[in-house]
């Protein structure tokens, strides 16, 4: 089967190509059921060894290569041909600056990431016994679904709040907070509340929902979101989450 | 040329590389983690099944047991000082995970959950046991994310997308290492008293595999480039169940929950070949159960593969059968394996819950690589003299533990055992060394390399020896092995070389994000990696663990109780390889312990 991309492109080094334009490829012999991200790689080896992207792992896990595919985000190695049809267009997440051709900066998304507290905190001494804190089969299901997030950054680059104001947190670092705030063992949930009813932080998302669709690991982003704004309106996550 | 001055540079972001960092922070070091990757997008985010410590949160275990399961599912190759450091140490490792926050799954009663995986047993090779405590199937990927949130926590320096090139030697002591800085192109210098490769495996060598593109082995050719020699390198782990063609990983953990393996006439095969544990026979074993079904025309529709089945019908009938109380339902694989289901609906559109799965062989783990003491510091030869300040952990580390053929589930508590021992090593280390002085123009040698990779203008482009390289090896290293196939491979490999010296074309002259130029040299390493691979599993004449010969079918353990060491002479332009197999296999749990010596390995 024959496959036409059409990429957008950028390479700040090369006169001509130093600002945004489309280039179109053809690909032939091409399986329905082969991913985006061969298909890219088939691009850059076979035609044109230009071309830059991100990706390691192949097979959604590491979260390298999200793009927008067909005007959705996407991770190119998580979409199959079959999913997009014959015509692909391809281009970097919005939002963030970009670099070269699919790379975009990642830095501010980290930044936002690291601005939450993304860690575990309990100062409390650990069992006496030398072993594992206990917890319930139900509160570890309580935030079961945010540890899925792989920081590929699709939820955060496709929302309209994200856009129209870098500076907000975004939904991304919101669900890496839920994880923590709803864990039964944390000790912090109190001082990332407070992170995240600032201006920039959770009270920007209007719901507009476009984070759930792109997230590759189906994680209920908006979901955790409101999850999130209930527990700052009763000032803790007790109880907000009932499994 | 930027440079920089840290008491150790940690180059690689994984689970070893993190945990090192941590430790050496903690410890008061001055610290920082290079890495080509975002730390959270490094291999060990794929891992699935579970990380192996004898909790006995659900059976009776002990860490005796999981060391005998580790040296026999070496098949005697592990050194048994090293595995029982492990399995000792897991215990501790797994436990400190949770302090730190990893989300385990938990027991009814609220502890660490653990399920059956492959060779781990109870009581000497008895029965299975639950060992392997897990977080669903995903996690590979909840402790790397944990680590770096410590590591984050810790304040540890990261040079992300930072690709390192050279190691930094000056009269044979570790100076530092050279990075490429991926947005600008720019060399930079890391001038360090500790260097550690915590960079991963090499799986992209062979064309399927589990591995991540990333996967290419840099770590451990830049060392074997400075001198370092490659341990034990024909030992390379063919995962029994990859997704047909794709290679990606199905975890043993699907066995570990009942799944089983049939081939065309719905025959559970596994029953022959280990009448014991069956399906929850080590890699080596059933990795060439699958292939010998193949080559009897017992494969699906006259294709390489053979079926997975974790159907609840299925399952649930072997188990009453064998007498087995457990019993699963959709609801129950669903919570337990959801990203295996995820891959198989994604990628193949088959639903596990309805249908088996088509899996082979795929390339998967690299037993050998940078031979450690169980500080992690690299040892040099045979007497196990240390190299001075340098330091390796991880896949790309050979401590050795795994021996001829890793565990399920030994590859992470490696990471974490050995990576914080690491840690704390170059801690302690770094206290009481001086910085080894940079030599003059350090960058010289990898600047003119790099710059005749850039303007390379031949007719070859990178893929076509990349995939020439993974073709044949995947045919001639593979499960099994001759004399024939294997030089074979040595020949083809050499000729690839050329090609690659003379005939390659970059076609990216630029400097910010040239990946073109990254790839070429990416393969230069893999193709180093492949050759001493290909010649370590010519020179051993025998069968053992991973390392399986047709021509030499039993395993010797009269003249091969011995670690390969592996080291390249000559010039870049021309290298050989000097091969020393004087370097022997610790026994020191054989000589107290009957049950340690090495026997003919039955499942
Ligand atoms: C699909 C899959 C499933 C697995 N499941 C399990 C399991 O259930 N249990 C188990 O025990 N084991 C499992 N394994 C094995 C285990 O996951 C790996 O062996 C382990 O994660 C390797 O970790 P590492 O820290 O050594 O390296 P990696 O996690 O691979 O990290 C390598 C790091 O090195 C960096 N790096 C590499 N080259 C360079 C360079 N030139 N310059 C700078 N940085 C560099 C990368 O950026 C990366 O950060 C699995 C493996 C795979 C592939
Ligand atoms: S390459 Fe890892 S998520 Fe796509």
């Amino acid at each position: 089967m024959q496959v036409t991309f059409r990429i957008r492109r950028y390479n700040p080094e090369v006169a001509g190509k130093d600002k945004p334009y489309w280039q179109e490829f053809t690909l032939d012999d091409v399986e329905p059921t082969d991913r985006v991200l061969e298909l890219l790689h088939r691009i850059k080896w076979e035609q044109d060894g230009t071309l830059a992207l991100r990706r390691s792992c192949a097979h959604g896990v590491c979260g390298s290569d999200a793009m927008r595919i067909n005007g959705v985000n996407r991770l190119a190695c998580k979409v199959l041909m079959k999913d997009v049809g014959t015509k692909i267009q391809v281009e970097p997440i919005l939002g963030l600056p970009v670099l070269k051709d699919l790379i975009v900066d990642m830095e501010p998304f980290f930044e936002h990431y690291r601005s939450v507290m993304p860690y575990f905190v309990n100062d409390d001494p650990p069992p006496a016994d030398g072993r594992e804190r206990l917890q319930s089969q139900e509160d570890r299901e309580k935030f079961d679904d945010t540890t899925k997030c792989i920081l590929c950054a699709c939820c955060t680059t496709s929302c309209p709040s994200f856009w129209a104001n870098g500076e907000y947190v975004g939904p991304a670092a919101i669900v890496q907070a839920h994880r923590f705030i709803f864990d039964t063992r944390d000790q912090a949930a109190k001082e990332r509340l407070d992170i995240l009813s600032a201006p920039n932080g959770v009270w920007r998302c209007r719901t507009i929902f476009n984070c759930t669709p792109a997230c590759p690991r189906e994680i209920e982003v908006t979901r955790a979101l409101g999850e999130v704004k209930l527990a700052i309106r009763k000032g803790s996550p007790e109880g907000v989450i009932k499994v | 040329m930027p440079t920089h001055q840290f008491d150790a540079i940690i180059v690689g972001a994984g689970g070893a590389g993190l945990m090192a960092a941590l430790y050496a922070s903690k410890g008061g070091a001055n610290v920082a983690v290079v890495s080509k990757l975002y730390p959270t997008r490094s291999h060990t985010g794929a891992a699935q099944g579970g990380i192996g410590a004898a909790l006995g949160n659900l059976e009776e275990d002990k860490p005796i047991w999981h060391a005998y399961d580790t040296v026999k599912g070496g098949d005697y190759l592990a050194d048994q000082n090293a595995a029982m450091v492990l399995a000792e140490n897991a215990i501790d490792a797994v436990i400190e995970l949770e302090h730190m926050g990893l989300p385990f799954d938990r027991t009814p009663d609220g502890r660490i959950s653990q399920r059956r995986f492959g060779g781990h047993t109870s009581n000497f090779g008895e029965k299975a046991v639950p060992r392997a405590c897990h977080a669903a199937d995903r996690t590979g990927h909840m402790i790397l994310q944990t680590l770096y949130q410590q590591c984050i926590k810790q304040q540890v320096r990261f040079f992300d997308e930072f690709h390192v090139v050279d190691l930094i030697m000056n009269d044979g002591k570790t100076a530092g290492v050279i990075a490429v800085e991926l947005s600008t192109g720019q060399l930079h210098v890391f001038h360090a008293k500790a260097v550690m490769f915590a960079t991963g495996g090499w799986g992209r060598v062979w064309s399927v595999t589990s591995n991540a593109h990333s996967l290419t082995g840099d770590g451990a050719a830049i060392a074997l480039r400075r001198g370092i020699p490659m341990q034990d390198m024909e030992f390379f782990q063919f995962h029994p169940t990859g997704i047909y063609k794709m290679g990606i990983l199905i975890t043993e953990g699907v066995r570990g929950e009942g799944g089983v393996l049939l081939n065309r006439h719905g025959e559970r095969f596994m029953e022959k070949y280990a009448p014991n544990i069956k399906d929850l026979a080590s890699r080596d074993v059933v990795s060439r159960a699958i292939y010998l079904e193949v080559r009897e025309g017992n494969g699906i529709n006259g294709k390489p593969y053979v079926y997975l089945d974790i159907r609840p019908e299925t399952v649930n009938r072997y188990f009453a059968e064998a007498g087995d109380s457990r019993r699963i339902d959709r609801e129950y694989v669903e919570k337990k394996l959801p990203d295996i289901l995820d891959f198989c609906r994604t990628y193949l559109g088959v639903d596990p819950v309805k249908e088996p799965m088509p899996v082979q062989p795929t390339a998967h783990y690299a037993m050998g690589g940078i031979p450690t003491n169980v500080n992690a510091e690299v040892v040099i030869d045979a007497d196990w003299t240390v190299a001075p300040g340098l330091y390796a952990a991880g896949e790309v580390a050979c401590v050795s533990v795994h021996g001829a053929n890793r565990l399920g589930t030994n590859s992470l508590v490696d990471l974490i055992v050995f990576g914080r021992r690491g840690g704390m090593a170059i801690a302690d280390y770094v206290k009481q060394a001086d910085f080894v002085p940079l030599p003059d123009n350090p960058t010289a040698e990898i600047e003119a390399e790099l710059e005749r990779l850039r303007n390379s203008k031949g007719k070859t482009k990178p893929y076509e020896i990349r995939q020439q390289m993974q073709e044949l090896m995947m045919a001639n290293v593979g499960v099994f092995r001759t004399e024939e196939l294997l030089q074979g491979a040595v020949d083809g490999l050499k000729e690839l070389r050329e090609r690659y010296r003379t005939d390659l074309i970059v076609e990216d002259g630029g400097m910010q994000f040239n990946t073109d130029l990254l790839e070429a040299w990416e393969l230069g390493c893999m193709l180093d990696l492949a050759e001493v691979t290909a010649l370590s599993a010519l020179n051993r004449k025998e069968s053992r663990g991973a390392h399986s010969r047709e021509d030499y079918k039993q395993r010797d353990d009269e003249n091969w109780m011995v670690h390969t060491l592996a080291y390249r002479e000559g010039s870049d332009d021309d290298p050989s390889y000097r091969l020393d197999t004087s370097k022997k296999v610790d026994l020191s749990l054989a000589e107290e312990d009957e049950r340690f010596k090495p026997k003919e390995r039955v499942y």
